[in-house]
């Protein structure tokens, strides 16, 4: 793949006027931009018939630095955001950019129904185990013995595996990555972006000032070598014994799949009313 | 165009039913809900007609995501509705607020019901009075109707729309279970007899790179629809004209708030309807909303006939709210009594615009029945 320099994507797809981000140093968000921003350039797609969706959290702020249309919306309500602008013109193709916090906690309702529905938009999931705009307390996701401001002895809750629920509710295609695998992460947003229906991707992506501090890695290479070791490759994953596997957080792509989308379905069912009604033969 | 019902005509149908047939009439093409007594009539309607009209009818997961999901679906150019009741209503204040400081416009049905909580799901109330005009947070405003006849209903809903076009705001057809679950003879028009406003859109790129601003001097920017080639940024944070967040400038945030708030007030003429029956010389006033409005009618002519001079004021818009006329009314008349099912609701709106210039007193009556006529003469005559 030809790498374009990042000052050509920066340059076409963000909004000078509202840089610099609210993003802090070491913070992964920029590179999943990124990876997004090159996804949507390699595949030539309109700029004008994108429209960026988001709730809240650090991660819900990328639809202002993106000159695209953009609705960021209230905390975990983004998809049902989402679910009214893509009925409402299917001609719109709908990135929706979330936290962890954003996506499985508050808004995990609205995840489960999207996915189940198929609704189809590309949902670009930040994963930093925590709650990074207010402060570093624990996210769903936070694996457990993890520290955030609300678990400071350590998560004791079971944490959510997003990418394996996306996969059990329905979704046509989710990988998870961490933001250290760029080529697999720009690869999976361009196959998310290319099909119908929902598609994820979940990224790993250090927060170190509000989670890495919390957790003795101070640092975003601290955080990277972290997901270096607890990531693991699905292949080998599936020949690892579950105790091995324990703490562990498995990467790659989970499903491939083309079962049609709440747009197609509900075409269909629109030519079905009418020819129940008589209106069409 | 094909309607999946008879228009030009009139039909003998329930308010929820009447509802549904006028938003559709009145452009509605996108509808998103959740079941809940005694509105799920008006998404059953919903259900069966948008499909037929290239409309919209979704089922979401809650009222959260059905506020929500009309939001969505306006920015994407339709116009759209919700309905619920009060507990549903009060689950989609958060993205009410976020149509308010969006300047989304939307229409959110609120049949009203006993509560608090889930209360008496089958029997009408006015409880929610407070609620529709001041349920989400912050300081904001909305637009209030309030039908008190299937007829109203119909013709409110259109309004509604239309108002919620015209001003770029979330508009409330605030109605009861009693009028949703009541049939009457409506005139359901036909299509080319049907008043309908659509949204100002952007006339050039500066309109369109000013989603907040106020162009036209008139307090309601253009709105530039999605997909459109205009990449607006829309967000619930303080915004400045361009859409930008500026959530620490205490500047930017007083003027977006008060042009939200002053768009309306400035249209108060504009917005602010009712009616009024036997007002001119009448000495004890009744001042009333929705359903109860049609027993205060018949306790009017009662007390007429016993001598009272007695006049109703029947309020279809209850906000913004038009305390000038009532401090006028107050003037005039000795007394002005506010029948309404809660326990106070509408009469401290009524209360503050008599300021003092006639006596106000609450007839409340909560448990699920429209006070009776005589309940009201009763009260009035001691």
């Amino acid at each position: 793949m030809y790498l374009k320099s990042a000052y050509e994507i920066r340059d076409k797809y963000l909004r000078k006027d509202m840089l610099p981000t609210i993003f802090c140093p070491g913070c992964g968000i920029g590179s999943a931009l990124q990876y997004t921003l090159r996804a949507i350039d390699d595949l030539g797609l309109n700029q004008d018939e994108i429209v960026w969706v988001s709730g809240i959290g650090c991660s819900s702020r990328v639809p202002g630095f993106v000159n695209f249309d953009g609705l960021h919306t209230t905390h975990g309500r983004a998809l049902a955001f989402a679910t009214g602008i893509k009925l409402a013109n299917p001609d719109l193709k709908i990135i929706a950019f979330m936290g962890d916090g954003d996506a499985a906690a508050i808004g995990g309702n609205h995840l489960i129904h999207a996915i189940r529905r198929n609704l189809d938009i590309t949902v670009i999931l930040i994963n930093n185990f925590t709650y990074g705009m207010t402060g570093g307390q624990v996210a769903p996701t936070a694996l457990k013995g993890l520290r955030g401001t609300t678990a400071p002895y350590g998560q004791f809750e079971n944490p959510f595996d997003i990418a394996d629920l996306a996969v059990s509710a329905g979704a046509n295609y989710v990988a998870r990555w961490s933001v250290f695998n760029y080529l697999q992460g720009i690869n999976s947003i361009k196959k998310a972006l290319s099909k119908e229906g929902f598609t994820l991707v979940e990224f790993l992506s250090p927060c170190p000032i509000s989670f890495g501090r919390r957790n003795r890695m101070k640092t975003a290479p601290e955080l990277l070598r972290w997901y270096q070791k607890i990531t693991v490759p699905l292949a080998k994953a599936k020949k690892m014994p579950p105790e091995e596997l324990e703490g562990k957080i498995v990467i790659g792509e989970f499903a491939d799949r083309d079962r049609p989308g709440l747009v197609r379905e509900y075409e269909a069912y629109k030519k079905r009313a009418k020819k129940m009604m008589g209106w069409e033969e | 165009m094909r309607y999946p019902f008879p228009v030009g005509k009139s039909d003998f149908i329930q308010g929820d039913e009447a509802i549904a047939r006028a938003a559709i009439l009145g452009g509605c093409r996108f509808y998103a809900g959740y079941p809940i007594t005694p509105a799920s009539e008006i998404f059953e309607a919903m259900a069966l007609y948008m499909p037929l009209v290239d409309g919209v009818s979704i089922q979401m997961e809650d009222e959260l995501a059905s506020m929500a999901a009309i939001i969505g679906a306006s920015w994407a150019g339709a116009k759209a509705m919700t309905a619920t009741s009060g507990p549903g209503f009060s689950l989609m204040q958060e993205n009410l607020g976020y149509a308010v400081m969006t300047e989304t416009p939307v229409v959110v049905v609120d049949v009203q019901r006993g509560g608090p909580s889930t209360g008496q799901p089958t029997l009408a109330a006015q409880g929610d009075i407070m609620q529709a005009i001041w349920g989400t947070h912050g300081d904001h405003s909305l637009i209030v109707l309030s039908p008190s006849t299937v007829q109203e209903a119909f013709d409110f809903t259109i309004r509604a729309f239309n108002l919620a076009e015209k001003y770029r705001t979330p508009v409330v057809l605030l109605t009861d279970a009693e009028i949703a679950h009541m049939r009457e003879r409506v005139y359901i028009p036909n299509p080319g007899e049907v008043e309908i406003i659509d949204r100002k859109l952007p006339e050039n790129e500066e309109e369109a790179r000013l989603p907040f601003g106020d162009p036209h001097g008139d307090g309601v920017p253009p709105m530039p629809i999605f997909g459109r080639g205009y990449r607006t940024y829309v967000t619930g944070l303080t915004h400045d004209e361009r859409g930008r967040p500026k959530t620490v400038d205490a500047e930017v945030h007083e003027k977006l708030i008060r042009r939200i708030i002053e768009k309306l007030e400035r249209n108060r003429e504009d917005i602010i309807s009712y009616d009024a029956f036997e007002l001119d010389d009448a000495e004890v006033a009744i001042v009333s909303t929705g359903i109860v409005s049609r027993s205060a009618v018949r306790a009017v002519k009662i007390l007429r006939e016993k001598g009272v001079k007695a006049g109703l004021l029947k309020l279809n818009t209850i906000w913004p709210f038009d305390f000038d006329m009532i401090e006028e009314l107050a003037g005039q008349v000795n007394k002005i009594y506010v029948p309404e099912m809660n326990l106070g609701q509408l009469y401290h709106l009524v209360k503050e615009g008599a300021n003092g210039k006639a006596e106000v007193e609450l007839i409340a009556k909560i448990g699920g029945e429209v006070h009776t006529p005589m309940e009201i003469v009763e009260r009035v005559v001691g």
